[in-house]
């Protein structure tokens, strides 16, 4: 949704937090009069110190428009202002504020019937996610694969859900790679994303695939350039760039 | 950190461009008055870590904005944007 007026603060209570690795969890607010989004969007989170001293910060939406929570996925960056305060001493019950949906660029629909490739870095999954699990309440689904890049198998974020979603062999090809540690008998790549593995996981270019790439900024252009390579026509990918750190200085 | 590293894209500012108008931006397609590239605000690169945000063509490098918000008022210089088309919704 994009709605048209004043993009206005309200206050959204946390009903949920769910940790998905150790410094990743995910927050499920309740914000009223909520207007519903697309998958793909974000939205602004504001801190008010004591003193008055405001931190803003941008998050995606990981949840598809059809949950009644408005979900996001948030990396815990330790010299962060803001995502150390999200995960670890916000709790449920709690209140703070956010305005949104925000973006009507990077957003997808389940009615775009383009072959679909998400490439996600890190947390860079999440509006990805949001993506998939769109597809995967949508009657019709359009052929998709995620290239997901992750430190070690303790960093994969959403691994059993993305598991589950992989096993309901509808049309979702998932392929993790693994940068740092490898676990035994892992099946996975074991390397940063290179010419060779997006040859193998990209859609030919003649299907004229949409392209989402999200994570942090020398990832995202990494990726960009490589689809590019392949044939791509640059108006095909959309990026998501996150900048050095992973969220916008967190 | 290379400063190229920081480089964030137009998406990123959709919060901020919504305080100055009533509509969605970041799906706006901006025209470059210097090289002419016409490219949606989502894929436009922007800098934020300079006291205000730079919003800079991808094609050519020129400034295509700059958005200064402080003391209650927004300073916002269109010179480097020919043409801005809004999305009706």
């Amino acid at each position: 949704m994009t709605s048209r007026g004043p993009l206005l603060w309200t206050q959204a209570e946390l009903v949920e937090l769910v940790h998905e690795t150790p410094r990743v969890a995910s927050l499920l607010f309740n914000v009223p009069d909520w207007p519903g989004h697309l998958p793909g969007q974000h939205v602004d989170v504001r801190l008010t110190a004591e003193d008055g001293y405001q931190a803003e910060r941008s998050y995606s939406i990981a949840s598809p428009p059809e949950e009644r929570w408005v979900a996001l996925t948030v990396e815990r960056l330790d010299d962060g202002e803001v995502s150390p305060y999200l995960v670890g001493e916000l709790r449920v019950g709690d209140k703070l504020e956010l305005r949104g949906p925000i973006g009507g660029h990077f957003v997808w629909r389940a009615g775009d019937d383009r072959p679909l490739l998400l490439v996600a870095g890190g947390s860079g999954v999440v509006p990805l996610m949001a993506m998939l699990r769109h597809r995967a309440a949508a009657s019709h689904k359009t052929s998709a694969r995620l290239l997901f890049s992750s430190r070690a198998f303790a960093d994969i974020i959403y691994r059993e859900e993305l598991d589950r979603l992989a096993a309901a062999r509808d049309g979702l090809t998932i392929f993790h790679t693994l940068t740092r540690d490898t676990p035994q008998g892992w099946t996975g790549f074991t390397r940063r994303i290179d010419a060779a593995m997006i040859q193998q996981v990209a859609w030919p270019k003649e299907q004229t695939p949409a392209v989402f790439v999200c994570g942090p900024t020398p990832f995202v252009e990494a990726a960009a350039d490589l689809l590019v390579g392949v044939g791509y026509d640059p108006l095909w990918v959309k990026t998501e760039r996150f900048g050095a750190t992973g969220a916008s200085g967190g | 950190m290379r400063m190229a590293d920081m480089t964030l894209d137009g998406n990123a500012i959709g919060g901020l461009l919504r305080e100055i108008f009533t509509m969605e931006v970041t799906n706006a397609e901006a025209t470059c008055a210097g090289c002419g590239a016409v490219n949606a605000v989502g894929r436009v690169e922007v800098y934020v870590h300079a006291p205000g945000t730079v919003v800079r063509c991808p094609a050519c490098r020129q400034v295509l904005m700059r958005i200064v918000r402080g003391g209650g008022r927004y300073w916002l210089d269109l010179t480097g944007t020919r043409t801005l088309e809004l999305v009706e919704t």
